[in-house]
């Protein structure tokens, strides 16, 4: 009963959430928003043994990409925002298609069936704590996308490097 | 025990929060922010996965998924800076160049 109330909480919460960011009319307080969405999502993956996973999302998403938007907000014209329209003309086919993907998605749920179950349950993540056979899948099985996110980064460093470059 | 077709219908709903998002504002930036929610949404679904599978390798994808939308939160945010400098907008429908 209480891990359902817990559940429903972060469920509730995180709808609103997400619903509240899209319609600001400041993005600032759509950031601001978003920062509190980011701290339940890392509660919630605290609510599925994930707590490297928890750690990983206050400090990456909301420690570093929310404060880089925070500063491009800052280089933006807030003003003119404020007054301006927040919604394209053709926003209620998007909204519709939009609707009609959750729909379609969440009435194809039910047929979902669950596989066999993996080698790492509680009791193997107790003998070794989560973060450590994290790790181990980590650098062994996962090895070569590891070093492909690296690759990732180095052209994300660069690229935006360029791009935001005075000409 | 928290059934994991729960967790799903909450990734669900958040990814479709960030489409309607993506599809319906003008501003880049808020557009950049809905593609975070939907990253978000199938991260939730991930761990959950993870959790209820008994696999690590969903906790695994996300930290690549994490990877990559710092990635393209950095390089959407240049673009965005880039736009703004030459054009003094973000909103989308401003931007007509490629209009027949």
């Amino acid at each position: 009963m209480i891990p359902k109330l817990f559940f429903a909480y972060f469920a509730v919460v995180l709808t609103a959430l997400s619903i509240v960011i899209i319609t600001r009319r400041n993005p600032v307080h759509s950031v601001v928003w978003m920062l509190v969405m980011f701290f339940h999502i890392a509660g919630l993956y605290l609510f599925l043994n994930a707590e490297f996973l928890a750690a990983v999302q206050v400090i990456v998403y909301a420690g570093a990409i929310l404060v880089l938007f925070l500063f491009v907000i800052m280089l933006l014209n807030v003003k003119e925002e404020l007054t301006a329209k927040r919604f394209s003309e053709l926003w209620p086919a998007g909204a519709m298609l939009g609707v009609l993907f959750g729909v379609i998605v969440l009435f194809s749920l039910p047929s979902f069936k669950q596989g066999p179950a993996g080698q790492y349950g509680i009791e193997a993540l107790k003998a070794v704590t989560p973060t450590r056979a994290l790790g181990t899948v980590l650098y062994s099985e996962f090895l070569f996308p590891f070093e492909i996110a690296s690759l990732i980064l180095l052209i994300a460093i660069v690229g935006a490097m360029v791009l935001a470059k005075k000409v | 025990m928290v059934p994991l077709n729960w967790y799903l219908a909450l990734s669900i709903v958040i990814f479709s929060v960030g489409v309607i998002g993506f599809l319906t504002r003008r501003n880049i930036l808020i557009m950049l922010m809905s593609v975070e929610l939907m990253l978000n949404g199938v991260n939730i679904s991930l761990v959950a996965f993870s959790h209820y599978l008994q696999d690590l390798r969903g906790q695994v994808l996300t930290v690549f998924i994490i990877t990559v939308a710092a990635a393209e939160a950095a390089i959407g945010l240049a673009i965005l800076v880039s736009i703004f400098r030459n054009k003094s907008t973000v909103h989308t429908d401003s931007l007509t160049e490629m209009k027949g």
